[in-house]
C-alpha cells in the first residue's frame, strides 16, 4: 500500500514538474524555421520530408515493436515459437525496401546541393571575417568596412554576479553593437574566413551555417525576400574560444533603395577625418 | 628453477590473491573484468557528476555556476571521460567477463597484457582529469580538439595529449587480445558462425579499434609537434590546413563511434533472445550487418564537416555514403523486432533496459539519418539537435545495453540474484528521465541554440529548463543502480547455474558465481 502510494507520488510529482516548466513555453520554438530566404524555404521543405520520413518509419517500427510486446507476453500464455529464426523473403524485403527509401530521400537532397552551392550571379559581395570574439564585415568594392560585437546592454548582463535579470535585456546574447545591412531581393554572397580560430556564421533563417576558417575562404549566399525585410538574429555556432557563447550575428535586411542609401551615408562618416 | 617458476605459477593461478594484491596484480580474467566495470561505473559517475554541473548552468540563462572558459574545460573532460573513461571500459570490462566464458577459454589469451592494459587506462584517466587542477587548465575545445583552438590550451595541454596516448595504447592492446582470444581460443566445434553475437560485435570492434586508435595518436602527435616544435601541420600560416585535423580526427572519430555501439549491438543481441524464449532471429545477417556497419564507418567520416567547404562532389558522396548505414543498421531492428515476434516475452531489468535500446536508439538513428542529409546538416550542425542526437545514440543506446548487460550478467558473477523491483525503479526512473533530458534538445536545436554555449538567449530557457530537470533525475536514479549492485556483490538469493529460464551458452553451464577458473579443459558443445 505504501509502496503504490510512494509510486503514485513520485509520478504526480514527475508529471507536475513537467507540465509546470513548460508552460511558458512558445510552441514555435520546437521547428526549424521557415525563413526569409529562397534557399531557407528549400532546405526547410527538405526537412519536414525527412522529418516526415523518418517519423513514418518510427510509427512503423515502433508499433511493430509494440504490438509484438503486447501479443506475445509471456504472463498472457504466450509460447515461442522456436522455428522463427529465419525467412530470407522477409529479410530481402526489409532491406530492399530501406535503400528503395533512401534513393527517395537522396534525389532532392543532390537537387538542394547543386542549388546551395551555385555561387554565380551574386550581385553583392560581403567578406566576413571571426575574431574572438566579434565579427568583421567588409563590403568588397564599396568602401565600408566595420567590426560586430555583443551589445553593451547583453554583456553588462552576462557577467558573472552582475545581477542583471537577463529577462529584462532586449534580446539577451543575441544583439549586437553594428548590425550587417543586406538588400533585400539581392544575391548576396558572403566570403568566410578568420583571423585567430574557426568560427561559423550562422543566421538559422537563412537556412544555413558555414565555417569561417582561417587561412581559408568559404563561400555562402543568400538572397532574402523583396517582401521580407526585417531583423535577424544568429551565432557563431564552432566552439571559439571562452566567449564563444557571446559572438551573436544581427543582419538588418532593406529594401535595396535605403540600403544604397545606408552605404551611402557609411562611406560619408567612414571618410569624414575625426 | 624453471620447476620452482612453474609451480609457482601454479600456486599462483590456484586461487586468487589476497586483500589489494589481488586487484593490483591478478590476470585473471574476471578479476580484470571486474577492475574495468568498476572503473567506468566511477568514470560515468565523475563524468556524470560534470555533465550535472553543465546542466545546472544551463539550467537558466546568465551565467551563475562557472565561468566561461571553464564551462569548456569541463566539456571537454565530461565527453573525453564518458567515451574513453566509461563507455569503452565498461565494453571492455564486458568482454574481459564474458568472452572467455561463452567461447569456452580458460582465460583471455594475453593476461599479463590485459592487465597492463587496464592500468594504463587507469592511469591515463588520472592524468586527464588531474588537467583540471592543472596550471593552464584541461583542454577546451571540444572532445574533437579541433585547431587552431585547441592551440591556444595552457600548460597542461601536453599532459592532456599524453594521457590520449596512453588511453589509445591501452585500447590497441585490449582489441589484440580479444582478437586473439576470440580466434584461437574457441571450444573445438564453435565454428566462428556458431559464436555468440555478442563475441562477434567484440570482434568486429578490436578490429576497428586496431585500424583507428594510431591515427587519432597520430593527429594529436601533430597537434603537439604544432604546438612545441614550431611545425605547420595545421597551421595556416606555415601553409597547414585546420581542415586538414578534421578530416584526420573523424577518419578515427567515425569508427569510434562504432567502437562503442557494436559491443551494444552484441549485448542486445544476447539479452532479447534469452527473454523473448527464442533464438535470434536471422543470426548469419546480424553477423554480415555488424561487417557492414563497420566497413561504412571507415567512409563515411565527412559527414560531421559538411559546413567546412567541401566540393560538392565530396559533400554528395559522403552524405549517400552516411545514408547507406541505414541499411544494415535497419536489418538489425527488423532482426530484434522479428525475434520478439512470436515469443514468449518477461520483462526482467535486462529485458527492459534492452527493450529501451531498442526503442530510443532507432529514435537516435531516425536523427542521423536526417542529420546524413548534407543541405539540412547545415542547419543541425552544431546546433543542440546534434547534441539530442548522440546522447540519444550513446546514452540510452550504449550506456543502456552496457546496463542490461550488467543487470543480465550479474547473478552470474556474483552467485546472487538482485532485487528485481528496485532494478524495475531504476529502469523506470532512467528511461522516463533520459527523454525529458535530451528529448526537448531537439526542439532547442531546430529553434536554434547551437552547442557548447554556456549562456542562452532567453527564448531558450524553457526548454533547458526541463532538460536540466531531466539531468538531475537521470544521475540521482543511477545511485539506485550502484546501490542495487553493491547489495548484490554483498549477497542475496542464491542465483542458479542458468540464472534465467530462457538463456543459452557456455557460460550458463558454470556455476554462478563461477569458480576463479573455468574451462580448464575445453568444453562439449551441445
Amino acid at each position: 500500500m505504501l509502496r503504490r502510494n510512494l509510486a503514485r507520488f513520485a509520478i504526480a510529482a514527475l508529471v507536475a514538474a513537467l507540465a509546470a516548466t513548460p508552460a511558458a513555453a512558445d510552441w514555435s520554438l520546437l521547428n526549424l524555421p521557415r525563413g526569409v530566404s529562397e534557399l531557407s524555404r528549400e532546405i526547410y521543405g527538405l526537412h519536414m520530408l525527412m522529418l516526415s520520413i523518418c517519423t513514418t518509419i518510427a510509427v512503423v517500427t515502433f508499433g511493430a515493436m509494440t504490438v509484438a510486446l503486447l501479443r506475445f507476453r509471456k504472463s498472457q500464455g504466450a509460447v515461442a515459437d522456436t522455428s522463427l529464426v529465419h525467412d530470407s523473403r522477409l529479410e530481402l524485403v526489409w532491406t530492399v525496401i530501406p535503400v528503395l527509401i533512401l534513393v527517395g530521400m537522396a534525389v532532392p537532397a543532390v537537387a538542394r546541393i547543386l542549388h546551395i552551392e551555385d555561387m554565380s550571379g551574386s550581385e553583392l559581395t560581403i567578406k566576413v571575417t571571426g575574431y574572438q570574439w566579434q565579427w568583421h564585415y567588409e563590403y568588397l568594392g564599396r568602401d565600408v568596412a566595420f567590426f560586430s560585437r555583443l551589445a553593451r546592454s547583453s554583456d553588462f548582463a552576462r557577467q558573472p554576479g552582475s545581477g542583471i535579470d537577463p529577462a529584462t535585456v532586449e534580446n539577451y546574447l543575441l544583439d549586437v553593437d553594428r548590425p550587417l545591412v543586406v538588400p533585400t531581393g539581392t544575391k548576396v554572397r558572403l566570403l568566410l574566413t578568420a583571423n585567430d580560430v574557426i568560427h561559423a556564421w550562422w543566421v538559422p533563417q537563412f537556412g544555413m551555417k558555414r565555417d569561417a576558417i582561417p587561412g581559408f575562404i568559404n563561400e555562402m549566399w543568400f538572397r532574402i525576400d523583396a517582401d521580407r525585410p526585417g531583423t535577424y538574429r544568429g551565432q557563431c555556432a564552432e566552439l571559439c574560444g571562452a566567449d564563444h557563447g557571446f559572438m551573436p550575428i544581427v543582419v538588418v535586411a532593406k529594401s535595396p533603395a535605403e540600403f544604397v542609401a545606408w552605404l551611402e551615408q557609411q562611406r560619408a562618416t567612414l571618410a569624414r577625418p575625426e | 628453477m624453471v620447476e620452482a617458476a612453474v609451480a609457482m605459477d601454479h600456486a599462483g593461478h590456484a586461487a586468487p590473491a589476497r586483500g589489494l594484491t589481488r586487484w593490483l596484480t591478478s590476470t585473471n580474467h574476471k578479476d580484470i573484468g571486474t577492475l574495468y566495470l568498476v572503473f567506468a561505473l566511477v568514470m560515468f559517475l565523475v563524468g556524470g557528476a560534470m555533465a550535472l554541473l553543465i546542466r545546472a548552468e544551463l539550467h537558466a540563462p546568465g551565467l551563475q555556476l562557472v565561468n566561461p572558459g571553464f564551462y569548456n574545460q569541463i566539456l571537454t573532460v565530461h565527453a573525453l571521460l564518458m567515451v574513453f573513461g566509461a563507455v569503452m571500459p565498461a565494453t571492455v570490462g564486458l568482454a574481459n567477463w564474458m568472452i572467455p566464458l561463452q567461447i569456452g577459454a580458460a582465460d583471455m589469451a594475453l593476461p599479463r597484457l590485459n592487465l597492463f592494459s587496464f592500468w594504463l587506462l587507469f592511469f591515463a584517466s588520472v592524468l586527464l582529469t588531474s588537467t583540471l587542477f592543472l596550471p593552464g587548465g584541461a583542454p577546451a575545445a571540444g572532445w574533437t580538439l579541433y585547431p587552431p583552438l585547441v592551440l591556444q590550451s595552457g600548460s597542461a595541454f601536453p599532459v592532456a595529449i599524453f594521457s590520449i596516448h596512453l588511453m589509445g595504447a591501452s585500447s590497441i592492446m585490449g582489441a589484440i587480445n580479444v582478437i586473439v582470444t576470440v580466434l584461437n581460443m574457441r571450444t573445438p566445434g564453435m565454428t566462428l558462425l556458431k559464436m555468440p553475437l555478442f563475441c562477434w560485435a567484440w570482434l568486429i570492434t578490436a578490429y576497428l579499434l586496431i585500424a583507428v586508435m594510431p591515427v587519432f595518436a597520430g593527429s594529436v602527435t601533430m597537434l603537439l609537434t604544432d604546438y612545441f616544435l614550431a611545425t605547420s601541420f595545421f597551421n595556416p600560416a606555415g601553409g597547414g590546413d585546420p581542415v586538414l585535423y578534421q578530416h584526420v580526427f573523424w577518419f578515427f572519430g567515425h569508427p569510434e563511434v562504432y567502437i562503442m555501439i557494436l559491443p551494444a549491438f552484441g549485448i542486445v543481441s544476447e539479452i532479447i533472445p534469452t527473454f523473448a524464449r527464442k533464438p535470434i532471429f536471422g543470426y548469419d545477417s546480424m553477423v554480415y550487418a555488424i561487417a557492414s556497419i563497420a566497413f561504412l564507418s571507415f567512409i563515411v567520416w565527412a559527414h560531421h564537416m559538411f559546413t567546412v567547404g567541401m566540393p560538392v562532389a565530396g559533400q554528395l558522396f559522403f552524405m549517400m555514403a552516411t545514408m547507406l548505414i541505414a541499411v544494415p543498421t535497419g536489418v538489425k531492428v527488423f532482426n530484434w523486432t522479428a525475434t520478439l515476434w512470436r515469443g514468449s516475452i518477461s520483462f526482467e531489468p535486462p529485458m527492459l533496459f534492452a527493450l529501451a535500446f531498442l526503442f530510443l536508439f532507432t529514435l537516435g538513428g531516425l536523427s542521423g539519418l536526417m542529420m546524413a542529409i548534407a543541405p539540412v546538416d547545415l542547419q543541425y550542425h552544431d546546433s543542440y539537435f546534434i547534441v539530442a542526437h548522440f546522447h540519444y545514440v550513446l546514452v540510452p543506446g550504449a550506456v543502456f545495453a552496457i546496463i542490461a548487460g550488467v543487470y543480465y550478467w550479474l547473478p552470474k558473477w556474483t552467485g546472487h540474484q538482485y532485487s528485481v523491483r528496485l532494478g524495475q525503479w531504476h529502469f523506470w526512473l532512467t528511461a522516463i528521465s533520459v527523454n525529458v533530458m535530451f528529448f526537448p534538445q531537439h526542439f532547442l536545436g531546430l529553434a536554434g541554440m547551437p552547442r557548447r554555449i554556456p549562456d542562452y538567449a532567453t527564448p531558450f530557457a524553457d526548454w533547458n529548463a526541463v532538460s536540466t530537470i531531466g539531468s538531475f533525475v537521470f544521475g540521482f536514479a543511477q545511485l539506485l543502480f550502484v546501490w542495487l549492485v553493491w547489495r548484490c556483490a554483498r549477497g542475496g538469493e542464491r542465483a542458479t547455474a542458468q540464472v534465467w529460464d530462457g538463456a543459452h551458452g557456455l557460460e550458463w553451464t558454470v556455476p554462478s558465481p563461477p569458480p576463479y577458473h573455468t574451462f580448464a579443459t575445453p568444453p562439449e558443445l551441445r
